[in-house]
Parts: C-alpha cells; sequence; structure tokens
C-alpha cells in the first residue's frame, strides 16, 4: 500500500527567493479581501437559512448535504488540480511561481481562512445561502486541492522516458497524450493522495458548517452545525446521534468509495511484474463481476476513448531545443518575467505590513510570535507524546500480520473521523473538573491527528522484511538494540510520512482547539490557534491576517528545517 | 529536387550530438560527425559500447533529438520531429501498463486519426502476425518479457512504417527467449512478411549483430563516431558454430578493443590527459576484477584469453566485460591485444597473494595510475584537517565530462580507493578522509 501522503516531502529543503515572493503574495491576497469588506460598517448580510433542529430523523438529511460538500469540493479540487498542475509542469515560466505558491499554502492554516473566505463568498451573494456554501465548499477545497495537485505535478514530472518517447514517436498531440500517459500515469499518486485528502476532510467540512464572524454567524443544515446547535446546548444524545451518524457516513464512503476506486487505480501502475501486496475491494469485486453493469457501460468507456483521442494540440509551452538567437530572446523574457514577479512582491508585501500597521503594532507583533511559540511548544510536545506512546504500540501491531490487518482499517477511520464533534464534550469535562485549559486542551490538538502516525507505522512494521528479522533473532539482537538498531530505521520513512501529516494537521487543529465553546462557556488555551480563534469571532480582520501570517511562517519554516530535511534523510539512508 | 524512388531510404549526413548543461556550457560530444544511409532490404547493426551514442542516434533518427548539427532525412524527406515513416521497438517494451494488449497496439493508428474499423483490422492482423493471438485481452504486467516484446514489435508494425528502429530489443530477455524472438523476427523478414523496407538495429551484443545483420556499423566511444563497416554475407539461417561466424566475431571483437586515444589526441584531449582528470572510469566490482584475473589464470586460459571465449564461459555480455578487461589493462594487470586479454606479470603474482597483499599491490597500481586517485589523496594531505568534500572532485570532473560521467567516476574511485585503503568515504557528509571508524 502506498503511505506516501505527504508528496512535497522530497522536495528542495531550504526556502529560496521564491518562497518569500509566494508568501508575499498569498498574505497579499488576504489582505486585499480582509480589507475590501473591512470598512463596511453594517454587519454581514446573514443569509437566510432555516434554523438547525435536533431532531435525530433530521440527521440522515443534514449528513446527506455533508456529505454533497466534500463532493462539491472534491470536483473542484479535480478541475484545480488538472488546470493549475499542468500549467506548471508544462511551462518553466509559470513553474518558478506556481509550485512556490502551492507549497507555502500548504503550510497556511485552512481554519484561518475561514472568515476571509467566508466574508469573500457572502459579499458574493449578499443574503443568499449559496455564498456560505461556496464558502464551507472553498474550506475543504483548500484541505484537498494543494495536496492533489502536488502529487499530480509530481507524476507529471517524472513520467517514464520510454513511454513519453512511445508518445512522441507516434505523434500524439498534447491532449491525446494527456489523457493516453500523463493522467493515467499520475492516476495512483492522485487517487491515493485524494482519498487521503478527503478523509482529512471531513475535519473541515464540520468546522465551517457553522461559524461566526464579528456579528455574523452562519449555519448551514449539516452534522457540524448539528453538533454546534447540540454543543451549545449541551445535549448529550444529540452529540451522540451526530457522533454515530458521521461514523456511519466515514464507513459508508470508506467502504463503497475509498476502497474500491484505490484498488482500482493499481491498473495504472508502472511497475514490470505484478505487485504483492494485491489491493481488495469487495465493492469492487462486485462491479466487476455484474455482466450488465459492464454491458452498460460498455458504450461510455468506448465513447470516452474517442474522446480522448481527439486531435487536439496545445500551444507549446517549452520549446525542446531553442537555438541561438530564440534563447538570447528566450533569456530577455527570462529577466522581464522575475522582474514582474519581484514588483509584485514588493508591493504585495507593502500591502500587508501597511494593512497591518494601520491598527498594529510591534508589540502586537511580538505578542504573536510569542504565541505562536505557545502554540509551536503544544504541537512538538503533544507530537512527542504520541510518538512515544504509539510508536511502540504500532511496531508491535505491525510485526503481526493478521493484527496489522485488522487495526490497520480501523486506524485509517479513526484519521478520517472529524474529532471536532467531539471537542465540546472533551471540555465540558475541562469545566467539570476545573482543570488547566492551557494543558488539557493541548491534547485535543492531537487527538485527531495521531492515527496518521499509527496507520503509517503499521505499514512500515508490516513491510518489514523477514529475513531481517530472523537475521536479528538469530544474532540475538533484543532490547533496547533492536530498536535502535533494527525496527526504528525500518520503519522511520513511513513514520516520518505519518509525522509530516500530523504535525501539519496539528496546526490546523489548535485553531478549533485552543478556544472551545460549551454551552455558554468559552474556553481559552493560550496559543495562535485561540488568537485567530477570537479575532475571528470578533471580525478582527487585521488581527486575522497577522495570526495567519505567523503561523504560516511557523509551520513553512518547521516544515523545511525539519521535516523535510530529516525526511529527505530517511528517503535516502533507511529506505529499504 | 531529389527523385524520391533514387534517394536512399535513410540519410544521416555529418550528425554531430553535444549535450548542454543547465547553464548553457557545452560538453564533449557524444556523437560527432556521423554519417550513413540505409538501403531497403537491408538490416543494418549499429554496434557499440554503452556511451557510444548507439541509441541517442536512433533517436535523432527517429525525431525524437534534435541534431546539434548535420541532417537526417527519410526518403528525402528532411527529419523535423518525430518522423512518419519510422516505427521504434524499445529495450524496456516502453507498454503503457493500462492499456490491454489490443489497446497498446492500436494506439499508433488511433492517434493519428486512422479510422476505427480499419485500425481493428490493421491491429488484429499484426497481432496474429507477430504470434500473439489469444492474448488480445490481457495487461502487459500478465505477461512473460518475450510476450511484452511481441507486443512492441506488433505496435510498431500496425503504424507500416518503411524503416523499423530498434533499440537493444532483446537485452532485456532472457537468452532462449531472446533467441527464439530473434529467428521469428528473421524468419518473417526473409518471408516478407512483415510490409517494412529496412530494420535498423542498435545492439551492444556481437554475436546477435552479426547474427542478423546484413551490415554492421562500429561505434567508438567518445566521441560516438562511425569506427568500422562490416558487411556479413553469410546466408541465413546463420550458425553461431560456424567457422566464418567465429572468425567475424573474433575479428569484431579485436575491433572494438583497439586503444583509440593513441591515433590523435586531439587539444582538448590532451589538455584533459595532461590533468589526468579527464578519464571517465567505468564502475566495476573489485570482486569481479579478482574473480577475472584467476579465471584468465586457470586452465583453460593459463594467463591469455579470448574475449569472446571468455565471455561465453563467464555469461558476461561485453557491456559487462569490457569495463572489467580495460580497467585491468589500466592497472597493469593485465593487456588486451587483438580480442585477447593477456596477464601481466604483475597480474600473475596478483593471484597468489593472500588478502592484504592484494589490497596492497591494488591501492599502489591505483595510485600509479589513476591521476584521480593520487590527486585525491594530494589535496587530503594538504588539508590540515586531512578531510575534502566530494563535491570539490564532483565539480572538477564535470570541467570533462558530463554530470552522470562524473558521477559514476567518482562512484568508481571511492570503491576502488576504499577496498585499496587508500582513503575513506563517508556517505553521510559525503567527505573523503583518511579516518575509519573507531
Amino acid at each position: 500500500m502506498p503511505l506516501t501522503t505527504f508528496v512535497s516531502a522530497g522536495r528542495r529543503v531550504l526556502p529560496n527567493q521564491w518562497d518569500l515572493v509566494a508568501f508575499a503574495a498569498i498574505l497579499a491576497v488576504l489582505t486585499a479581501v480582509a480589507k475590501s469588506y473591512h470598512g463596511l460598517s453594517a454587519p454581514l448580510p446573514a443569509p437566510s437559512e432555516s434554523p438547525v433542529s435536533l431532531d435525530y430523523w433530521q440527521l440522515p438529511y443534514y449528513a446527506f448535504r455533508t456529505v454533497l460538500r466534500m463532493f462539491a469540493a472534491l470536483a473542484a479540487s479535480l478541475v484545480f488540480t488538472f488546470t493549475y498542475a499542468t500549467l506548471a509542469a508544462k511551462s518553466r515560466r509559470a513553474e518558478m511561481v506556481l509550485i512556490p505558491v502551492l507549497d507555502v499554502l500548504q503550510s497556511v492554516p485552512i481554519l484561518g481562512f475561514l472568515s476571509f473566505t467566508v466574508t469573500f463568498f457572502l459579499g458574493l451573494f449578499p443574503g443568499n445561502t449559496l455564498g456560505a456554501e461556496l464558502a464551507a465548499i472553498f474550506a475543504i477545497f483548500t484541505s484537498q486541492a494543494w495536496n492533489m495537485a502536488f502529487s499530480f505535478y509530481q507524476s507529471l514530472r517524472t513520467v517514464p522516458d520510454d513511454l513519453n518517447e512511445v508518445a512522441r514517436g507516434f505523434r500524439l498531440t498534447g491532449w491525446q497524450k494527456f489523457w493516453q500517459l500523463e493522467a493515467p500515469f499520475a492516476m495512483p499518486g492522485l487517487i491515493w493522495n485524494t482519498m487521503m485528502s478527503m478523509s482529512g476532510g471531513w475535519f473541515f467540512v464540520v468546522a465551517s458548517e457553522a461559524i461566526t464572524v464579528g456579528d455574523t454567524t452562519i449555519t448551514l443544515p449539516g452534522v457540524g452545525s448539528y453538533i454546534a446547535k447540540a454543543n451549545n446546548e449541551g445535549n448529550w444524545s444529540a452529540i451522540g446521534a451526530a457522533v454515530l451518524t458521521m461514523g456511519i457516513v466515514i464507513l459508508l464512503y470508506d467502504q463503497l468509495l475509498f476502497r474500491p476506486i484505490v484498488a482500482w487505480a493499481t491498473k495504472f501502475r508502472v511497475e514490470l511484474s505484478e505487485s504483492q501486496d494485491v489491493e481488495s475491494s469487495w465493492v469492487l469485486g462486485l462491479i466487476k463481476r455484474t455482466h450488465w453493469l459492464k454491458l452498460g457501460f460498455a458504450p461510455i468507456s468506448a465513447g470516452l476513448r474517442s474522446f480522448s483521442f481527439l486531435p487536439i494540440s496545445f500551444p507549446r509551452f517549452a520549446p525542446q531545443s531553442e537555438t541561438g538567437k530564440a534563447q538570447g530572446r528566450s533569456r530577455i523574457f527570462d529577466a522581464l518575467w522575475i522582474l514582474v514577479i519581484v514588483v509584485v512582491a514588493v508591493w504585495a508585501t507593502w500591502l500587508t505590513v501597511s494593512y497591518i500597521a494601520t491598527e498594529l503594532n510591534w508589540d502586537e507583533v511580538g505578542r504573536v510570535f510569542v504565541l505562536t511559540c505557545y502554540t509551536f511548544l503544544r504541537v512538538v510536545l503533544l507530537m512527542a507524546l504520541a510518538t512515544v506512546v504509539w510508536v511502540p504500540i504500532s511496531v508491535s501491531i505491525g510485526l503481526r500480520p493478521r493484527l496489522a490487518e485488522a487495526v490497520q482499517p480501523i486506524a485509517q477511520f479513526l484519521a478520517a473521523f472529524p474529532v471536532n464533534l467531539l471537542f465540546g464534550a472533551a471540555v465540558s469535562l475541562v469545566l467539570a473538573f476545573h482543570l488547566n485549559p492551557n494543558i488539557w486542551l493541548s491534547f485535543l490538538i492531537v487527538f485527531g491527528t495521531q492515527w496518521y502516525i499509527v496507520f503509517n507505522t503499521i505499514g512500515g512494521a508490516a513491510a518489514f522484511p523477514n529475513d531481517l528479522r530472523e537475521a536479528a533473532a538469530n544474532f540475538h539482537i533484543r532490547g533496547w538494540q533492536w530498536w535502535r538498531q533494527v525496527i526504528l530505521p525500518a520503519v522511520a520513512p513511513y513514520y516520518l510520512t505519518g509525522a509530516i501529516t500530523a504535525s501539519g494537521g496539528s496546526w490546523n487543529a489548535s485553531i478549533v482547539a485552543e478556544y472551545v465553546k460549551w454551552k455558554d462557556h468559552s474556553v481559552v488555551a493560550k496559543g495562535v490557534g485561540s488568537y485567530i480563534a477570537e479575532a475571528t469571532d470578533k471580525g478582527d480582520f487585521p488581527r486575522i491576517v497577522l495570526g495567519v501570517a505567523m503561523m504560516s511562517l511557523f509551520v513553512t519554516l518547521s516544515n523545511r528545517l525539519f521535516w523535510r530535511r530529516l525526511y529527505a534523510y530517511a528517503e535516502r539512508r533507511l529506505r529499504l | 529536387m531529389l527523385d524520391p524512388a533514387l534517394a536512399a531510404l535513410l540519410s544521416v549526413d555529418h550528425v554531430t550530438q553535444v549535450f548542454q548543461t543547465g547553464s548553457g556550457e557545452k560538453r564533449a560530444p557524444v556523437l560527432s560527425d556521423v554519417s550513413l544511409t540505409l538501403k531497403s532490404g537491408q538490416i543494418v547493426a549499429l554496434l557499440g559500447r554503452s556511451g557510444s551514442g548507439k541509441s541517442t542516434l536512433l533517436r535523432i533518427i527517429a525525431g525524437l533529438t534534435r541534431p546539434t548539427e548535420g541532417t537526417v532525412t527519410i526518403s528525402g524527406e528532411p527529419v523535423n520531429g518525430p518522423a512518419r515513416d519510422v516505427a521504434m521497438v524499445f529495450q524496456s517494451f516502453a507498454l503503457f501498463p493500462w492499456l490491454d494488449v489490443l489497446d497498446n497496439v492500436e494506439i499508433g493508428p488511433r492517434a493519428n486519426g486512422v479510422p476505427l474499423d480499419e485500425t481493428r483490422k490493421r491491429a488484429l492482423q499484426a497481432i496474429d502476425t507477430i504470434g500473439l493471438d489469444g492474448f488480445e485481452s490481457a495487461y502487459p504486467k500478465e505477461l512473460s518479457g518475450g510476450m511484452r516484446q511481441r507486443v512492441g514489435f506488433a505496435r510498431a508494425l500496425v503504424v507500416q512504417p518503411k524503416i523499423l528502429l530498434m533499440d537493444e530489443p532483446f537485452s532485456a530477455l532472457d537468452v532462449l527467449t531472446a533467441e527464439t524472438l530473434r529467428t521469428d523476427l528473421i524468419d518473417l523478414w526473409q518471408d516478407g512478411r512483415i510490409p517494412i523496407k529496412s530494420i535498423l538495429m542498435v545492439t551492444h551484443n556481437i554475436e546477435e549483430a552479426v547474427l542478423m545483420a546484413d551490415r554492421i556499423l562500429v561505434l567508438s566511444s567518445n566521441p560516438g563516431r562511425i569506427a568500422s563497416e562490416i558487411p556479413v554475407d553469410l546466408p541465413h539461417p546463420r550458425d553461431r558454430l560456424d567457422l566464418e561466424f567465429r572468425a567475424l566475431v573474433e575479428q569484431i571483437y579485436a575491433l572494438m578493443t583497439q586503444r583509440p586515444v593513441a591515433a590523435k589526441p586531439a587539444a582538448r584531449e590532451a589538455a584533459a590527459a595532461a590533468m589526468g582528470l579527464g578519464l571517465a572510469l567505468p564502475l566495476v566490482s573489485t570482486n569481479s576484477l579478482a574473480g577475472m584475473l584467476e579465471e584468465i589464470a586457470a586452465p583453460p586460459y593459463d594467463g591469455r584469453a579470448d574475449l569472446p571465449h571468455l565471455a561465453d564461459s563467464l555469461q558476461l555480455e561485453v557491456d559487462d566485460l569490457f569495463p572489467l578487461a580495460e580497467t585491468l589493462q589500466l592497472l597493469r594487470f593485465a593487456e588486451l591485444e587483438e580480442g585477447d586479454i593477456k596477464l601481466t606479470p604483475l597480474g600473475q603474482r596478483f593471484i597468489d597473494m593472500d588478502v592484504d597483499q592484494r589490497k596492497k599491490a591494488f591501492g599502489e597500481e591505483v595510485l600509479a595510475h589513476i591521476p584521480l586517485a593520487s590527486h585525491i589523496k594530494r589535496v587530503l594531505d594538504e588539508r590540515p584537517s586531512h578531510r575534502a568534500p566530494a563535491t570539490r572532485f564532483r565539480e572538477e570532473l564535470e570541467d570533462y565530462m558530463s554530470e552522470d560521467y562524473a558521477e559514476r567516476t567518482l562512484r568508481a574511485i571511492i570503491n576502488l580507493g576504499r577496498y585499496g585503503e587508500l582513503f575513506a568515504y563517508d556517505e553521510n557528509n559525503q567527505t573523503f578522509s583518511y579516518e575509519n571508524p573507531q
């Protein structure tokens, strides 16, 4: 089973000038959105949607609405992936800008976005639920699209030379080559990343269904808003019903969609021999066995195939080999292009800084820096704790094949489950026992993300070669030496894949985990997550921009300076 | 205007290929002033070792790569971009794993707008000819190597090319399968059952070239030039044990092991030789080197071996055998002459040494005859820390050779230096030093 979810992990390590450009550009866009609506003194027009009812019989309908949002976001993400990633892979100049932007976007906390997007979309469709729906869909989109686009881009860049030569030798046009070669080749990676991103997406759909920005409260019918209401009222049985509903939805998603599609995608893998670990899905088996279904689909697939052979050619972005004169001209264009990028970046930085400076001063920046350090500390400690607890357990599970087979799907299920459904309930315990929120809310940060560590490590231990196990036993390698020299290096690449995903998810989770409401209490832990959440509640846009910028900076730097270096090292030295 | 009927089927005129580095700097040429023509009814083999640019030449002919200088014309038409009348068969088969056999075979005509029913008819015909009947709905993953390459042939034939280009089509197959495919192809060609006018194949296998081709073009390496042209008039089916066949194989072995440098060192090569760093090293295992010395010293060779025989008895391909033989020659353990390899007195003594003596002797030879080794040692001596990063040497090497060759040469010297205990190399921080772990 391919366990790579963090596809950009192998990429270059240190931040460079392009990252600064990307960073500035992204913040400037956020600032521009905030600025255009900040001046409005009147509250934003709230859509007129009937309030959510806690009636159990409404839950299937709410779940349906939630799932619909997921699929709308999925469709948008696919369109984005096919265009953005293809452009980045085919055009060198576009690549210079698009890839760093994507890289930074991956590190920007999605939930920090929420206030901007809600504002933006409500402004587009005033007084209409469509704006709120689009905002929620956009939140899910942002949790999926970057990862998918990265996977697709990297696949496009690594199409095997010989297959490329076949396509060129037979003079396939751009369109034909895309559907015959590039898209199928990218399929396994894209599907795996899509399905993993969708798993992560449940968290965001739940968070974006009930949101307050300043004086505007938006409630979209869905499981997320249902539970928000249940939390407000402290209704335990409603919370239980919602959690159960969500569990069923995710189970259905896993069985009916995730597994069949991943199993189907194995046919696109480029490898010479049949793979040992065969993905299986009873649903796919069922579909394959039904004769009439196949017959029904035959004309459709023949039609699609003809469609994919339409002789459409694309303009050539990058000439294969340039002659001297063309090369000189190309250099001039490059210089101009870089100049344009730099000017935009400088302007973007100025826009952001001057916007933040209208209301905030350096003291505030310092305060946010300290708050971000708190959150950073929280993420680091909790990740360490999750590692110490889960790695030994996961290794013992992974080394027992039958147990691993049983536990693996459960861990994947838990990783997909939106734990923010349970935050209210967890906080009620903090309140009941008068616990220190600064300590106890921290645990919520890794509540949902620790499972990525679990199932990746189980996967790594399960893939540990038997001959090495036998060698270790034969030489009586036991105890600490066994952990240090045998199993930990072997599972390290897998663990890191999980840990990088978990760490990114934890930063995002901090925005909802450091600031939780239960009935009419709000429980707050000091950190940049609660800073952003509170600013969102008040509709204080300069503070949101500052908080998001600071958090993005921390995430980007910790990715580049720590995770990717470690990952590159593990890939180079420890991959079996 | 040229009359297409009189024009050669294929003509390559003064083709030179120089690859550029990312910074636009030019490197030593891969191909230098190559000219050849191809006439109808011939199978021509391009025979050369790895690095002779033979695959590059094939891609230039197919229009997949644009030559730095020179032109290619097919039936009088200049080639600019992927050529219409050629089809290629790949060493790696290059099948689309997500398409079944029929779809793989149909991809060429479908992409070029041949009507559906015509495509299907031609595809089934090609599948039938090539002996793939019954496998139409199989996926490449389910097929053996031989069957996969048959799909490769069918896919090429179905576009009805004038020239079939083959890039080492049998080298990824086991000996028996390769032989079957070769004979099948020759049979189809002899019987005129495949409607192509000429076959141009690239190979590093001398016997394969003699077995199949009507004409063999031997390419020299670094840069690739056509060193000689050998007509093969033996009637088909050819017998590997036939005396004439053997004589031809011997002759080509001798041609390919001649020392090319002595003839006329160009100014650039001379400068590189003065520094000595321009010597690209093949990556060979020290165990194989020792093993080969022992094999040559033992009966039936007793110190002097015929290379074709040695290749047979060691089951080595030319691309494996020649680097070993040349490294032994470079280190003065053996000498190459007229297709034979002969142990030197030092080589004879090496056989009787124990492990430590062998390593010592080996280290001395490496230091004495490979300038890069003495260069690394000098740098380590000069530096107070006695440590030096690999990047330093890599950059120096890249002044004389491509990045790939520089990397391979560096790997080779690390390997030789470690065995000869000249220096240590730490993979983690990529530095050379004298230190061994405590």
